[in-house]
């Protein structure tokens, strides 16, 4: 049982991607999910489609259309080349970009299913109190909905720490700069170093059931604090 | 509904209080910051170097040698050759490229990604058949043709280089088509390694090298698949950014002593 610095410094990176990750995701998804929730837009289940891709597309795929959009040839990346920044595959930047894209629907569909719950009633009945917009979805739908707030953040910071195909992709598996703790991993167990792999995996099944345990619990408190 | 009971991690207050916002974006922004600067600090005298996975170890071993006598650390990535083509072809920032075969590091100095003439063969794979218990394999070859055993680990002989290695060995002896529905593919050599010593494949169709790199009483038996019946395990190495670290670790590369560590840890040399 070792615990490397190489390691620790694999799980600093880790930590931080999903922190930028689920950040991001809260940031961008929760308009993304209102609107989700709330439109009656006849192709709505277009869009609904779009949000669930990644669920299903096999990571290495995603990882490899992000290689081609994000690297120094692609529209992205050699548009932010001409622009004169660094083109973000390979970049702690691009591993952001990718995770929130593979994270997506992780933290979109927790909230649109919690907005969705909230119904109308509400927020109509906030607006008659004469509360403006902004006001009712702070002051009433964000409060209704913190226990789906909190799966997607759970969800979301979860699923980026357990995320391998697509950072092993568009990372390039950097130390220091883009080797993740799940690519740690896996480098171990390829070089039959089992010891580590073992030190690692156990720590993040521990933490990852830890995490998990501690959603559904609040859950059930959750529902309590509702009755 | 009193908003103490729903704070849980302190999440209600990321309504009342904007400041925690505003601290959290503050901690993100840090953290990056930190990461540069850490970044460059490291970079000065190193190479970046790609390496197939089987040769990872082998090179930590040289690298550190490497460092002692010429000053330079190596920074290896590990991965299998295919991802690494597909990066390096897409602006991967690596120096080297050490592949696990012949044509990979071949058609990047063709696209113009690898310095022509920079591509070496610095290894040569050993093929070897495989079983973590002692005395199964003793015999040779003769075991495949008996029916005691359920399982035979090859990596995939579509696109592994011992995959495919390990397909030609068995076509030459006439024995790919019967034993189909004994064979277990694994991603590659390493996974069908895995296969074996973990003992759901009582043999294997491994590297040489994985054999050589446990304990000399876990090795279990082992017979040499001779070098006749399959074409040879050419790994080749090529510069992808010229510059005089990168040539002084090719040299070394190539080098005698960097050839006595290759050699013991079970490669033949060109």
């Amino acid at each position: 049982m070792t615990f490397t610095e190489a390691d620790f410094q694999a799980l600093v990176i880790t930590l931080k991607l999903a922190a930028w990750t689920t950040s991001i995701l809260l940031f961008l998804g929760t308009p993304l999910a209102w609107w989700l929730a709330r439109s009656t837009w006849r192709y709505r289940f277009v869009a609904e489609a779009v949000v669930a891709l990644p669920l299903i597309l096999p990571p290495t795929v995603l990882g490899f259309y992000l290689l081609l959009v994000l690297g120094p040839q692609g529209w992205l990346g050699g548009w932010m080349n001409s622009l004169g920044l660094e083109a973000p595959a390979f970049t702690f930047s691009g591993l952001v970009m990718g995770s929130v894209l593979y994270s997506l629907p992780f933290v979109v569909q927790p909230l649109q299913d919690a907005f969705s719950s909230i119904g109308r009633r509400p927020l109509e009945v906030a607006a008659t109190l004469g509360a403006a917009p902004w006001d009712r979805f702070f002051s009433v739908a964000v409060p209704l909905a913190m226990p789906g707030f909190l799966t997607a953040t759970v969800l979301g910071f979860a699923h980026t720490i357990g995320e391998f195909g697509v950072v092993l992709m568009i990372g390039g598996n950097i130390p220091g700069q883009t080797k993740v703790l799940s690519i740690a991993i896996y480098d171990h167990v390829e070089s039959m170093e089992y010891g580590q792999a073992h030190t690692l995996a156990g720590g993040l099944l521990l933490a990852s059931f830890v995490l998990l345990m501690l959603i559904y619990a609040s859950h059930r408190r959750f529902r309590f604090t509702k009755i | 509904m009193n908003s103490n009971s729903i704070s849980f991690f302190g999440f209600a207050c990321l309504r009342c209080q904007p400041q925690w916002v505003w601290a959290w974006s503050l901690v993100l922004l840090v953290s990056c910051v930190k990461q540069e600067t850490g970044v460059q600090g490291g970079d000065s005298l190193s190479l970046h170097v790609a390496v197939a996975s089987n040769f990872a170890q082998t090179l930590e071993e040289v690298g550190a040698v490497f460092e002692r006598e010429i000053g330079i650390s190596l920074v290896l990535s590990p991965g299998s050759t295919g991802k690494h083509y597909a990066q390096i072809v897409h602006g991967a920032p690596f120096d080297v490229f050490l592949a696990a075969d012949a044509e990979h590091p071949q058609r990047l100095v063709e696209q113009g990604f690898g310095v022509a003439g920079s591509n070496r063969c610095y290894a040569m794979g050993r093929l070897v058949l495989w079983s973590a218990q002692p005395g199964f394999v003793d015999k040779g070859i003769e075991v495949l043709e008996q029916n005691h055993w359920h399982h035979l680990a090859v990596a995939n002989p579509e696109f592994a280089p011992y995959g495919k290695a390990a397909r030609s060995a068995l076509e030459g002896l006439g024995l790919w088509q019967s034993l189909q529905a004994r064979l277990v593919r694994g991603e590659n050599v390493g996974q069908a390694f895995q296969f074996v010593l973990s003992g759901n494949a009582e043999l294997g169709l491994v590297a040489r090298s994985q054999v050589l790199r446990l304990a000399a009483e876990a090795r279990g038996s082992i017979w040499e698949v001779p070098q006749t019946m399959y074409p040879p395990l050419r790994q080749y190495a090529v510069i992808l950014r010229d510059g005089d670290e990168a040539k002084a670790f090719l040299q070394f590369l190539l080098g005698e002593e960097a050839r006595k560590i290759i050699r013991a840890a079970g490669y033949d040399l060109p």
